[in-house]
């Protein structure tokens, strides 16, 4: 048992130290879950490739308890969102959020993820995740290297530590946490929380090329 | 090869006078009237032996009222490509479907209906492919804005020399990367349901033997399912077990790579195509490097040539091992063996990283050379990956091969016939393991490879086991051109004139290409003389040789699917780009 779960200021007897920690519940219920975080199995695009990396032998991430890569969304403890967020995939990876039980987290991994990375200006792009699901860790980088997905993994697991039930576990709450609603394709991607917004703003619209045919080249 | 005519120079045949030369300064190839396309097809296949259409793609020239068709014919005995192009008008812009001639123009017909808006008649499944069922207008139109554009070509006044910028969202109405026709009404709007895609394929009622009357049903794989390597989606129609028919459904990577390479720099685009087939990020790089260096009109110097050979090579190599490794996994194997090729891949990422200062984006390759020499150092790393691999290699094939179930679950399963592959325009791997010994690096040389000694690597069964052997196969040829290649390396610059940040590219046509590790990577580029390219078009090897993968499953059990397509070797990056 890890010393370190040990209030401290709690004396344990000699013979007793290693088998027995005076804790509070916070603390062996956040030990309990920062140590078995089970990833999303979901790669999306490069950073999926380093993502297995950090897997593999050479990093080897169930040191920290995270080996246990879920296909199913109902097993899994966070969402490694590993690359690219197009429009077309958004919907399916909201729809696995909201099949995800609670407590529940993301992490953005890369640029992409993050906030559209080298991609952002394409068409079919999402620039990033955070438009849609609440990212917990940003990890940056293009494609973040393996030692730097541990150490946002890592980050995450201190973000666990500091929760604290009576305060942050909204997901004892009886509200609980609402869906996030699909958004679904149509012209171009429609956010269902901003569809008055969406109505407006076509209205008013004037053709996107008012800054057209600028022909001069740059030096 | 730095010679432009080089192209179809040597194609010195003799074609009816309705192919005309295309004369314009920097193209080459021939121009065939539109109507008359398809018949131009059909008499390359049958009187010219041009039995491979390459690759379809089109160029938008607006202002002109002008878009080119631009096809790639191929002989699978070798030779350089042949380019035939058609004029259409930007308005009707429609011409006949190439699909009945040579049924590897599928899924390319697609992606240029999807976004360039050439309508093909006659093409049997035309729906859009990268973008969805609905999408607003037709992107690579030169005419057509994305909702972030903020100039036609980089870098952006806005950032560059001053150095401040705007933040893309500050500029569009929704904060976001969002536009919509004008008038439009979300709440009115009802989205594609599949519904025409289910419709599409094939049905069968039939009555069992017993009397029964069975059904079929449609089962989804994907975009997220452990299988399919990726954000990828296939659509089986399932009688029992049985595969019917099988449709890809794509895109859920399309990252608008062609739209964004318009704008950018030549230079810029060099690391985004790092990002195609993240896996071999150098060859991605070679194959664009020709391309532009054959606009360019240079070469690079002796030693560079060395180096970008090693480095495509190493690159095959790690494809190789992640390849089998991850068909492995699909097998059933879950995870063990993979790990086995990633601790080989480990020792390769750690030699690029070495040289090029990144583990897999390596951006590595400039025009007229590489970006930075290799050192002592460097080369004993690579000696010990030459002197570790073999051994390792021979281990990896002793405990795969002798596995029964490896054997049981490949062997005849999956079989992609010799005349199938050709005319689905299938390359690398795939199409060696089905019995065509065709590599471009023997059948159409580039670079310094005809200097040395390799088989080229060919399986005959064309099933998904000889797909495996075949990458075990070519492995070991590539350790062979290493070994070569570190023998002969000269000392010398590696890069031709001065570093430079803005090339200035003389206008023109030019396809480079490569033998990718996954097949035909190939770059048709279009220069008018300005910083950026008016036209970059990336020929996916990986994208048109799943045209075979409804072929190779029908008939087979929906578990084998997930191998069939593993032994294609698939990466999204490069397929939806
Ligand atoms: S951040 Fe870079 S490496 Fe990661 S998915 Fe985006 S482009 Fe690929």
């Amino acid at each position: 048992m890890k010393e370190s779960l040990n209030s401290p200021g709690v004396q344990i007897p000699e013979e007793l130290s290693g088998l027995v920690a005076i804790t509070t519940l916070d603390r062996i219920y956040n030990w309990g879950r920062r140590n078995s975080l089970w990833p999303l199995m979901s790669g999306l695009a490069c950073c999926a490739i380093e993502m297995i990396c950090t897997a593999a032998s050479r990093y080897d991430f169930s040191r920290f308890g995270m080996e246990v890569m879920r296909p199913s969304p109902r097993q899994a403890d966070f969402m490694l969102i590993s690359g690219t967020v197009t429009k077309k995939m958004v919907p399916q990876l909201v729809r696995l959020y909201n099949q995800m039980p609670e407590p529940k987290y993301v992490v953005a991994m890369g640029a992409c993820a993050s906030g559209g990375g080298p991609f952002k200006e394409g068409y079919s792009v999402v620039p990033g995740i955070d438009k849609f699901l609440p990212v917990d860790v940003y990890i940056p980088g293009c494609p973040p290297t393996p030692q730097a997905l541990l150490n946002g993994l890592m980050k995450l697991q201190e973000k666990i530590d500091h929760q604290a039930l009576k305060t942050d576990a909204h997901w004892y709450k009886k509200d609980g946490s609402a869906p996030i609603p699909v958004p679904i394709l149509g012209p171009d991607l429609i956010d269902l929380r901003k569809v008055e917004q969406i109505r407006l703003a076509s209205q008013v619209q004037q053709p996107a090329s008012d800054a057209d045919n600028n022909e001069v080249p740059h030096e | 090869m730095s010679d432009q005519s080089a192209v179809v120079g040597t194609v010195t045949e003799v074609f009816p006078d309705w192919f005309s030369p295309d004369s314009r300064p920097g193209y080459a190839g021939y121009i065939v009237p539109s109507e008359r396309m398809r018949e131009a097809a059909g008499y390359l296949k049958n009187r010219k032996h041009f039995d491979m259409l390459t690759s379809v793609t089109s160029a938008d020239y607006f202002p002109e009222d002008r878009i080119e068709m631009v096809y790639h014919f191929r002989r699978s005995t070798g030779g350089e490509p042949l380019r035939i192009k058609c004029f259409l008008s930007r308005v009707e812009s429609q011409i006949d479907s190439l699909v009945d001639v040579f049924p590897g123009a599928e899924l390319q017909e697609r992606e240029v209906w999807d976004l360039m808006g050439v309508r093909f008649t006659g093409h049997p499944d035309l729906r859009r492919i990268l973008t969805w069922e609905g999408f607003a207008g037709h992107p690579l139109r030169k005419d057509w804005k994305e909702p972030f554009f903020e100039d036609e070509i980089k870098p952006y006044k806005s950032r560059w020399p001053e150095g401040k910028f705007i933040r893309a969202e500050e500029k569009n109405p929704l904060g976001d990367n969002l536009c919509f026709p004008p008038g439009f009404d979300p709440e009115s709007w009802v989205p594609d349901k599949d519904e025409i895609l289910y419709k599409s394929m094939t049905r069968v009622a039939k009555a069992g033997e017993d009397g029964m009357d069975s059904d079929t049903i449609i089962v989804n794989l994907g975009p997220q399912h452990p299988s399919t390597h990726g954000v990828f989606r296939m659509v089986a129609r399932l009688d029992g077990e049985t595969v019917v028919d099988l449709k890809p459904v794509m895109g859920y990577l399309h990252r608008n790579h062609e739209k964004i390479g318009e704008r950018n720099t030549f230079l810029g685009n060099m690391p985004f195509t790092d990002r195609l087939d993240y896996i071999c990020s150098m060859s991605n790089n070679f194959a664009y490097a020709l391309a532009v260096e054959k606009l360019l009109n240079i070469a690079p110097p002796e030693r560079a040539e060395y180096i970008r050979v090693i480095m495509a090579e190493l690159t095959r190599i790690v494809n190789h091992l992640v390849a089998n490794g991850f068909l492995m996994n699909d097998l059933g194997a879950f995870f063990t063996p993979v790990l086995y090729s990633l601790e080989e891949r480990e020792f390769i990422l750690d030699f690029f990283e070495a040289a090029s200062g990144s583990r897999m984006m390596c951006n590595y390759y400039r025009f007229g050379g590489v970006v930075r020499d290799l050192d002592e150092n460097m080369m004993s790393m690579l000696k010990a990956i030459l002197e570790r691999l073999p051994r390792k290699m021979d281990e990896l094939e002793k405990y795969l091969i002798g596995s029964e179930i490896v054997r049981i679950r490949s062997e005849g399963v999956g079989i992609l016939t010799p005349e199938a592959a050709i005319a689905n325009s299938a390359t690398g791997p795939l199409l060696r393991a089905s019995g065509v010994p065709y590599d471009l690096r023997r059948a159409d040389p580039y670079s310094i490879y005809d200097r040395f000694d390799f088989d080229v690597c060919v399986r005959y069964h064309g099933d998904i086991y000889d797909r495996f052997m075949l990458r075990i196969d070519e492995i070991r040829q590539s350790i062979r051109i290493l070994k070569q290649a570190v023998r002969d390396m000269p000392s010398g610059p590696v890069l031709t004139g001065k570093p430079q940040y803005q090339v200035r590219v003389p206008a023109g046509e030019a396809y480079g290409r490569v033998e990718g590790p996954k097949g035909e990577l190939g770059f048709y580029l279009v220069s008018n003389g300005k910083t950026n390219p008016a036209r970059y078009h990336v020929r996916a090897p990986t994208f048109i040789n799943l045209t075979s993968l409804a072929g190779m499953s029908r008939g087979n059990k929906v578990a084998d699917v997930v191998t069939i397509l593993g032994s294609i070797d698939i990466v999204l990056g490069e397929v939806d780009r």
